[in-house]
């Protein structure tokens, strides 16, 4: 079944002003709808810069992006864009705006001018699914690194959007705090709703529908997390996930019967075999 | 050592007391009232009825005395000088002379009641911030300055700034604590020689502050922007204001409580000084 897709990058180039190389050179990606990819690439890959123009945030200097049909170029498209796209990023202090966690997630929906019963629905809703409704009256500022990360995501969850950009938003959280958002992320892809994932974690990789390798800003690889981690990881300097090095180590001691590398869920079951 | 701590200057302290409840619209006039009222009636024995209100204050909000008396610990010097000043250049009778500094009797009541003004000015302030969220605080103000609007006035966008600079308050000590603590590691000293060696020492501290500073604001308006933020939009709330009962009898108990305070200043003080 063919899925709408959702970004459609075409030939996209952007240069920061003031950089003498650009950040992005000549990108091709399409995402659909409904799909779970994890972007992965060294530091200054371009990925951040990705993300950002996938938000109408950058405008590329050469190229096109359209977000749900939408070409980012045209401004009077932009305030649509944002509310179908929305951005996480990797430090949830340079995110909050307001110092009660209620009050910060109403941020984007009050931004749309909708009527406080409406701001009231959405808020209730992103609370719970990022799991902070008992802290709704608390303050911002006083939550735990993980918590803020998870108020971050219910603000961007609070805009109600078809797809959510994260720029290494589990970087920060403890091993704890980031199975909690992987969790959440989980929800929310079988709720139908579109991820685009940055990372440099590969235990996160593992979890997407698809993994893109972006490379001195340009899509250089891109197939299932399987075909990714059965060696093509290796190319790329990536850690092998502690996961895949476990199965790998007891496939070759003929602990576990052989095949191409299964998905998470598969090898997770193979595992508690 | 410790840097910074206790600094309670414009911080929000959530709550569900009365005093957080009431509409930031009346929390605001209240406390215009309240410090007309400090300036037109502080002679001592008026003290002993502004700090019984700053008690029930604080046993209305929950707050704890001790977090609000905190809040005027950044002023003090300020107050330290002001009271100084009155000491010395108020004319009257002589206490003592040292040189060609003299204090008089009245310089000393004067400073007092100086110092005490500027105190109680502070903690009635930093209550209406610590009972109101930023957020909050700026919604009401943006209201109370709607007016203006029609002249051109850009009440809406102040606001959001207001909120801003609220919530870069904490964010500001933290960074200068972190900072403080990470050049003390590689060897800073903050605490000997004179005024001008401990401000110059605190250089290394201000440079990436602000660099760190810009920053963050740079990237809280991208994020911002992400979050459909346009300046000069129409916003909704999640909290429109209401103006309720409970506010309307907070200002008449207030202006009740301040014109007893101001006829005992006027008529039963004067009664007292002339018996």
């Amino acid at each position: 079944m063919d899925r709408n897709p959702i970004f459609s990058l075409r030939g996209v180039e952007y240069t920061y002003p003031g950089a003498s190389s650009p950040a992005l050179r000549g990108l091709d990606l399409e995402i659909s709808e409904g799909e779970w990819v994890a972007l992965v690439g060294a530091n200054g890959s371009g990925k951040s810069t990705m993300a950002k123009i996938c938000n109408a945030l950058l405008i590329p200097t050469q190229g096109h992006c359209f977000v749900m049909g939408c070409d980012t170029r045209d401004e009077a498209l932009v305030p649509a864009i944002r509310r179908s796209v929305a951005l996480v990023f990797q430090n949830p202090d340079d995110q909050i705006v307001a110092s009660i966690v209620e009050e910060d997630v109403a941020f984007g929906p009050e931004n749309l001018g909708l009527p406080s019963p409406e701001i009231r629905r959405r808020v209730d809703r992103s609370l719970e699914l990022a799991g902070l409704t008992a802290l709704r009256r608390s303050g911002s500022f006083s939550l735990s690194g993980g918590q803020k990360q998870r108020l971050a995501l219910a603000g961007a969850l609070a805009l109600e959007p078809a797809a959510l950009l994260l720029d290494e938003s589990a970087s920060m959280l403890d091993p704890e705090g980031r199975l909690s958002f992987l969790s959440c992320l989980g929800s929310l892809k079988r709720s139908g709703m579109t991820i685009v994932q940055i990372t440099h974690r590969m235990e996160e990789a593992i979890q997407s529908d698809r993994v893109v390798v972006i490379d001195s800003g340009r899509a250089v690889w891109d197939g299932s997390p399987g075909d990714f981690f059965d060696g093509e990881y290796e190319k790329w300097s990536f850690e092998e996930p502690p996961g895949i090095a476990l199965y790998r180590e007891l496939l070759a001691r003929g602990l576990l019967p052989g095949g191409t590398l299964p998905d998470a869920d598969s090898m997770l079951d193979a595992l508690c075999l | 050592m410790q840097f910074l701590s206790g600094i309670s200057l414009g911080q929000f302290i959530p709550g569900e007391s009365l005093l957080h409840r009431l509409d930031p619209r009346c929390k605001i006039t209240a406390t215009f009232i309240l410090l007309s009222g400090l300036f037109m009636a502080s002679k001592i024995p008026d003290f002993a009825f502004w700090g019984i209100f700053l008690l029930s204050l604080s046993a209305m909000s929950g707050i704890p005395l001790g977090i609000i008396l905190r809040s005027a610990r950044p002023v003090l010097f300020l107050v330290a000088f002001t009271a100084a000043l009155n000491a010395f250049w108020t004319p009257g009778r002589e206490v003592f002379r040292a040189g060609f500094l003299s204090v008089t009797i009245e310089g000393l009541v004067m400073a007092f009641e100086m110092g005490m003004r500027l105190v109680f000015l502070v903690m009635f302030a930093s209550m209406l911030m610590m009972t109101t969220s930023p957020m909050a605080f700026s919604d009401g103000l943006e209201r109370l300055l709607s007016p203006l609007a029609k002249v051109g006035f850009p009440a809406s966008e102040m606001a959001v700034m207001m909120t801003i600079a609220l919530r870069f308050i904490p964010t500001l000590f933290e960074e200068t604590d972190r900072i403080l603590k990470a050049q003390i590691s590689r060897g800073a000293d903050f605490e000997s020689g004179g005024l001008l060696k401990r401000a110059r020492s605190f250089i290394p501290v201000l440079i990436p502050l602000f660099i760190l500073v810009f920053q963050r604001a740079e990237n809280l308006a991208v994020a911002m922007e992400s979050r459909c933020y346009v300046p000069g939009m129409p916003r909704t709330r999640l909290n429109p204001l209401v103006w309720t009962k409970n506010d309307t009898g907070a200002i008449l108990g207030l202006l009740a409580f301040i014109s007893a305070v101001i006829l005992f200043d006027r008529f039963a003080l004067k009664s007292f000084i002339i018996l």
